[in-house]
């Protein structure tokens, strides 16, 4: 049993590794989806195109990893987890099919290129929404028996579910504009670093709304943020993310290039922690840990053995079309 | 108003309808990927621009096929547990694995290095722009690898061992639960069947092109290129049909069966059926044109060999024989409707009239779409022969559905079938007209499909664009 408690333990960290890639990667190039109404037509949204076209393919096999991965390692999880919130499933998929033709079609079709630019927008609102919604349909708590989902299927929308919906909506958009002022300059920065201010604000709002909210749901939460010892560690979280959402605001107003988008990720990673307080060590709160919905050890061990040595080549070669794409990006660009 | 089994037939209708508009594009990067890397070899090797040009057109098309087949496929992954959670969690140990390892070796590889491939011909230099097509290529292969294996172990489950809550859960050997019995055979006949889908579509627009001016150099070379492939990999697939079949018969005879329309069993040599209509209720096939004896000879080897007829399954048991029996000719019949393509194509060759015989230009033009209609026969006739399994023998699909309720499935359904129609008909709309246009002296890349010129900003563009152009001058006459 220790051993299983370990590798539990590891492939945890490995699927909360996985979802923190995606919603930082995947997360900057549905922002500029969710803000690619405010560019101007022509030049202002090629350019905030062609910042994430090399890349959003890649960004997004991080949902598959991470979706995979639950399919994998906490097989349990993954069969109680959809079909509760099968209607956001859903819509988040539909969104993505939207949004991942539009970066193609925009280009083949000029004539129909508007439709093309609010299908890229719907699709990439649609999918954040029903992202947030999902974590707060989990935080919230799913009614498990017998193996299965045992809830009715409006369950996952209350609330609390929009308020985390438009909470993932404002981070997003806020990483999007941030990435945006990485990667351009001129007149088009100019709008990317406004955006980038209305969307930090945003964020940090819903992120104090969800913090507020969180704890009243349930007992276990008000326990594990506001009682000894939780709030030794919980506390902490707090206090960090006014310091970094200072610092944001700072790089903002002086017009840093690349901080505010890594202050950007602070911020997310921050959530992420506090989102570890909330729920570790359960899957699904309340109801299943991620002992109960783990796979056996022959399997996390044949995977772990698969992630050790791919990953640091994933990396590798993630990190390297990073590099060849990086610098500012044109109008015509590469597209 | 619904009922249980109301959910699943829509559950069903809802994967087979995702599952199969998202084949359809993999079966075509898989093989133009390769097609890419060939091209764009043999361009470095001989540095005649022709290559180049032909490599760009075909990228442009790729890159619009390649992106469908994305979104397609996110939905499959989720599909299994929204739709089939009860198969998701008994299943999950055995299979999750190899789907993880699908994404890690895979998926990554082709996101990683396709911004690359599409754009980044100027940026990198000419070997490590080969280099990232050649990783987009094995991707898809890596990719067709894993997921063929996971369907080859729900088809012939091996290696496995039955937990206490009802989970299969691996056993010693990985290799057992990977190679199962029918991976080999469905690994090899769909990899094939993606090069003669993309042979064929190249053909035809290599066609199309000729029909147009018969003395269009681009348009000779892809139809030539394509011809080979036909008359060298169609018999191969044909052969590896017949090995594929072989192979079910001995582990899913019931499948067999339905595709031979045997109701009856043949003790002493059975025919086989070439065109009627089976009717499962009567148990019997009305109307057949029948050569005696010719079934067992083909899949015994010998004329007098028995051969055993669905009255040894139970009804419970049987698969939806009419659906299969029909997939299967349709799949049969474009093979050797490929085949008769290849060999007419020798003859022309042979005679040096392969881009002057107008006849034959028409019949692959006609023949473009076939292989895409045959490899989605093909997946109809191993799943719905798969029937009513999951799991071939051990897990019923009735058993393996998520506990939904109809309006949820009939809802999600309907946003698909509009989704996709929308979506993937554009989206082919586009490809095709790609596809009108021949491919030009100096084919523009993905990157300059906007108008004007090419404009990298922020770095200076690198040497492979001008290198190539000082093979110029020696295509054309
Ligand atoms: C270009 C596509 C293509 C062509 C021309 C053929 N096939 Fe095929 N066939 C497929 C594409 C395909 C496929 C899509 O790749 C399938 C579906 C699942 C699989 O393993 O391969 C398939 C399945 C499949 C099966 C079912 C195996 C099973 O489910 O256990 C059999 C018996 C054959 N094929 C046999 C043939 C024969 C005898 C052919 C000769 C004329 C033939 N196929 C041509
Ligand atoms: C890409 C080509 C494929 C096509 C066109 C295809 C087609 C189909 C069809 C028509 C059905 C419905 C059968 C019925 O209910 O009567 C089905 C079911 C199913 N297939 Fe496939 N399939 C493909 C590949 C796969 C692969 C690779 C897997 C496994 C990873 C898979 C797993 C399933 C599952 C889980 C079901 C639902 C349960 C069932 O009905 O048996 N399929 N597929
Ligand atoms: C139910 C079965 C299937 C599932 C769950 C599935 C899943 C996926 C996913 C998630 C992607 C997107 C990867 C990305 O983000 O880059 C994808 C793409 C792809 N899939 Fe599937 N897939 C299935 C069936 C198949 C089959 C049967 C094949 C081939 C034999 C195949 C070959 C590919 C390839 C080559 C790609 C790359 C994109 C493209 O080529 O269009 N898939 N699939």
């Amino acid at each position: 049993m220790t051993v299983n408690f370990d590798l539990t333990t590891i492939w945890a960290f490995i699927i909360a590794f996985g979802v923190f890639a995606y919603v930082v990667m995947d997360g900057f190039d549905l922002g500029i989806g969710i803000l690619f109404p405010t560019f101007r037509v022509g030049e202002g949204r090629n350019r905030a195109m062609n910042a994430i076209a090399p890349v959003w393919d890649g960004n997004e096999t991080w949902l598959v990893l991470g979706g995979g991965g639950l399919f994998a390692a906490f097989p349990l999880a993954y069969a109680v987890i959809l079909p509760a919130t099968y209607p956001l499933i859903i819509a988040m998929l539909l969104g993505l099919v939207f949004r991942g033709v539009a970066f193609e079609f925009r280009w083949r079709d000029p004539a129909h290129r508007k439709y093309w630019d609010f299908a890229f927008f719907a699709g990439s609102l649609v999918a954040a929404l029903a992202q947030g919604m999902t974590l707060g349909a989990i935080l919230q708590g799913i009614e498990v028996a017998d193996r299965a989902y045992a809830g009715s299927w409006w369950d996952w929308l209350t609330p609390y579910t929009l308020l985390t919906g438009l909470g993932v909506v404002a981070g997003y958009a806020l990483l999007g504009a941030c990435w945006l002022v990485w990667k351009l300059d001129g007149s088009a920065q100019d709008h990317a670093f406004k955006v980038a201010k209305r969307a930090a604000v945003a964020t940090l709002a819903m992120l104090g709304a969800v913090s507020l909210y969180t704890p009243l749901l349930d007992e276990t939460y008000w326990r594990r943020w506001f009682e000894a010892p939780g709030i030794y560690f919980a506390s902490q979280v707090p206090l960090l993310t006014l310091i970094i959402a200072v610092l944001l605001f700072r790089s903002l107003a002086k017009r840093r290039d690349v901080a505010p988008f890594w202050l950007a990720l602070g911020l997310f990673l921050l959530g992420m922690a506090g989102l570890g307080v909330s729920m570790w060590p359960y899957v699904v709160p309340d109801a299943l840990t991620i002992w109960d919905a783990a796979a056996p050890e022959r399997s996390q061990v044949f995977m772990l053995v698969g992630v050790a040595i791919t990953m640091p080549l994933i990396i590798a070669y993630t990190g390297w079309a990073y590099w060849v794409f990086r610098g500012k990006v044109g109008a015509e660009g590469y597209h | 108003m619904f009922d249980g089994a109301d959910a699943l037939l829509l559950a069903r209708i809802q994967f087979a309808f995702t599952v199969s508009f998202h084949f359809i594009f993999p079966a075509f990067s898989i093989g133009l990927a390769s097609y890419l890397a060939v091209l764009e070899g043999l361009w470095l090797r001989t540095g005649r621009d022709l290559y180049l040009d032909l490599f760009r057109y075909w990228l442009k098309i790729f890159a619009v096929a390649f992106a469908m087949g994305v979104v397609s496929g996110l939905v499959m992954s989720y599909q299994f547990g929204t739709n089939w959670a009860v198969f998701s969690d008994k299943a999950g140990p055995v299979i999750g694995p190899l789907m993880a390892y699908e994404v890690l070796t895979a998926f990554f590889l082709e996101a990683g290095f396709l911004g690359v491939m599409l754009f980044g011909m100027e940026r990198v230099g000419r070997k490590l722009h080969f280099t990232a097509t050649l990783m987009v290529a094995a991707g898809t292969f890596v990719s067709a690898f894993w997921i063929l294996s996971v369907n080859s172990w729900m088809q012939t489950p091996q290696g496995f061992e039955t937990g206490a809550n009802g989970q299969f859960l691996p056993g010693d050997s990985w290799i057992e639960i990977i190679f199962n019995p029918s991976f080999p055979y469905r690994l090899v006949h769909t990899v094939i069947a993606a090069y003669l889908t993309t042979a064929f579509a190249v053909g035809g627009v290599g066609a199309w092109h000729l029909l147009r001016d018969r003395g269009n150099l681009h348009a000779r070379k892809m139809f030539s290129m394509a011809m080979w492939m036909a008359a060298l990999v169609a018999p191969v697939q044909i052969f590896m049909g017949d090995a594929h079949g072989l192979n079910t018969l001995e582990h899913q005879p019931a499948k067999v069966m339905a595709m031979e329309g045997h109701f009856q069993s043949h003790p002493d040599g059975a025919p086989l059926i070439l065109f009627g209509i089976p009717d499962q209720e009567a148990q019997k096939v009305h109307l057949a044109i029948e050569v005696p004896k010719l079934s067992s000879l083909i899949l015994k080897h010998a004329l007098d060999a028995p051969l055993a007829g669905l009255d040894t399954i139970a009804p419970a048991d049987q698969p939806p024989v009419g659906i299969v029996f029909w997939a299967f000719r349709i799949m049969v019949a474009l093979g050797f409707g490929m085949l008769g393509i290849g060999l007419w194509s020798l003859l022309a060759r042979a005679r040096g009239k392969l881009y002057a015989w107008p006849w034959l230009h028409r019949a692959a033009l006609v023949m473009a779409p076939s292989g895409f209609v045959a490899v989605i026969a093909g997946w109809v006739t191993t799943e719905v022969g798969r029937q009513p399994w999951a799991v071939y023998g051990l897990l019923r699909t009735a058993d393996a559905a998520s506990p939904l309720a109809a309006p949820a499935v009939g809802a999600s359904l309907l946003g698909f079938v509009i989704v996709y129609f929308v979506c993937f008909s554009i989206g082919t709309w586009y490809i095709l007209r790609l596809m009108k246009k021949a491919p030009q002296p100096h084919e523009g890349g993905v990157e300059q499909s906007e108008s004007g010129p090419v404009r990298t900003a922020g770095v200076t563009p690198g040497p492979a664009r001008h290198e190539a152009r000082r093979g110029e001058g020696t295509d054309r006459p």
